[in-house]
């Protein structure tokens, strides 16, 4: 990765997968309104509990958003980067983007600022963007050919009426290109994200990728439709199923080799806040944020040395155990799901772990190549059988869990299901744990301790 | 004539207020509400009502 692209990315965690596992991000819901409606969308939708995108539990005006912020700040040392992700369009709201962004680099200058949009509004604002240094902008884009856009997009709002059809979905079409396009010509870095709808727009992303690769995309994130009856969105109610994990993962292995692809994604709500696998948003909200609020650098300036020292250790680990991996010289491949608290350890047990990070380890080396939500199993010390199940099917198709700790029964049942439960690696390096056991699995010698 | 918000069905995203080109929409206590007084039904200005055509919510604003 060129310096100037790393410099950038190295502290937002969903641009570079290294940076997920030391920072956070924060998002603030201060613009609810859309000027698309989107089939996997149902705008009436507002749940606390619910964890997906667009879903948030209060919307904030610009001046609550600043309090929050510093609020998180100064206990979040972890916290680097303030998006704006909805419920509705960061661009078509552009009012309350603007003032939200301009509020908070005046209070705390070094956090990285960050939008997500549907595109259709973003030409009209990208000189801003530009002038406000906000260098990382998500588009979703889920289709680069109308007739697919029609069956996702049943309307858009532009220039003062509303379209309907083909002929919304290739307006659409045409500004998420020339956007992207803009961006691209000026630096700022574009994730693409796609939203994966089986039997409407699955293979067609392959074309996407394509597009938008061409176009000077950063990453494109592949990410599974949540549709469910409940949400009452067009889709939930007409039964479209979402894709199963085995099948994004499927299709995201096709697209390698294509525009570099984001896979640790977790889809979080529009008012997320901490580390991307563990959403704090429920104890920040504005009844715990008292009126008056001063920026305290101390914590967040602390975490950084230490990030610092931790980076330099852990990468050192991750090439010997790539290195390792690759050597072993066994043509195997394994799907290892692990169990991390964050700073890319084997540091969360079993029980506690509300999702799992999954690697694949292969004569290519190791890499991360998705996540797995489950229930959390254990709760205060108590496994429930029925919620084990639940975690054994979302773990479809692996071959070996790490965790820092596992108790006798749940690594049975486990073992009874073909995955295999280990934790002898607990709170090592990540990809230092992963080598040893495909070493160990092909016969290799496995590298000493690091933890 | 002119123009109301069915208040129960808002989501308050607040699009219609600032797509309004009389000024007639705001927020006021706990919900938009359009002032009948401003409201033209965007007459001689758009070929649709924009708050109408904004919303997300279908039937939600309509004739008052």
């Amino acid at each position: 990765m060129e310096p100037a692209i790393w410099e950038k990315v190295k502290d937002h965690p969903c641009y570079s997968e290294e940076a997920h596992h030391y920072f956070a991000r924060m998002h603030v819901a201060v613009a609810p309104a859309c000027n698309i409606q989107c089939n996997y969308c149902n705008r009436k939708f507002d749940c606390a509990n619910e964890s997906r995108p667009g879903v948030v539990s209060e919307k904030l005006t610009p001046d609550q958003a600043v309090r929050k912020v510093i609020a998180v700040a100064n206990v979040v040392p972890q916290l680097s980067v303030i998006g704006i992700a909805g419920p509705g369009d960061a661009c078509f709201d552009w009012n309350k983007t603007k003032a939200t962004f301009e509020r908070i680099v005046n209070e705390i200058p070094d956090l990285k600022l960050c939008i997500s949009t549907n595109g259709l509004a973003l030409p009209d604002h990208v000189a801003e963007l530009c002038d406000m240094n906000v260098d990382h902008v998500t588009i979703t884009i889920n289709m680069v050919d109308p007739e697919v856009g029609a069956r996702i997009y049943p309307w858009i709002f532009y220039k003062h009426r509303r379209h309907t059809g083909v002929e919304a979905a290739r307006i659409l079409h045409e500004r998420q290109m020339l956007g992207l396009e803009m961006l691209a010509a000026r630096g700022i870095l574009t994730k693409v994200n796609s939203v994966m709808i089986p039997g409407v727009n699955d293979e067609h992303l392959i074309e996407v990728n394509k597009w938008v690769k061409q176009r000077g995309a950063f990453l494109h994130n592949i990410m599974p439709l949540i549709s469910n009856r409940e949400h009452g969105t067009h889709y939930g109610l007409t039964g479209q199923r979402g894709p199963r994990a085995m099948e994004l993962k499927a299709l995201q292995d096709r697209l390698e080799g294509g525009a570099k692809l984001m896979r640790h994604c977790r889809q979080c709500r529009a008012d997320a806040v901490g580390l991307l696998g563990d959403d704090r948003g429920q104890e920040f909200t504005l009844d715990q944020i008292s009126d008056e609020v001063t920026y305290d650098a101390s914590r967040r300036e602390a975490y950084r040395e230490v990030v610092a020292r931790e980076r330099g250790d852990r990468a050192a680990a991750k090439s010997e155990a790539t290195e390792l991996v690759k050597g072993a010289d066994s043509g195997k491949s394994l799907l290892i799901a692990v169990a991390s608290k964050g700073g890319g350890r084997v540091n969360a047990h079993f029980g506690h772990a509300r999702e799992f990070q999954i690697y694949e380890a292969s004569p290519e080396g190791i890499s991360l190549v998705g996540h797995r939500t489950v229930e959390q199993y254990c709760l205060g010390g108590w496994g429930e059988d029925a919620t084990l199940k639940g975690v054994i099917a979302a773990l479809e198709g692996i071959d070996v869990v790490l965790c820092a700790k596992i108790g006798d029964s749940p690594k049975t049942q486990l073992r009874a299901a073909g995955i295999r439960a280990m934790d002898d690696y607990g709170y090592e390096h990540i990809e230092t744990a992963i080598s040893t056991v495909y070493a160990a699995e092909s016969g290799a010698k496995p590298l000493a301790a690091t933890a | 004539m002119a123009f109301k918000i069915i208040a129960s069905q808002c989501t308050q995203c607040g699009a219609c207020e600032f797509e309004c080109p009389s000024g007639a929409i705001k927020f006021k206590g706990e919900a938009y509400v359009i002032n009948a007084e401003k409201c033209t039904e965007c007459k001689d200005t758009f070929d649709t009502q924009q708050c109408a055509s904004v919303c997300p919510v279908e039937m939600t604003c309509v004739p008052a």
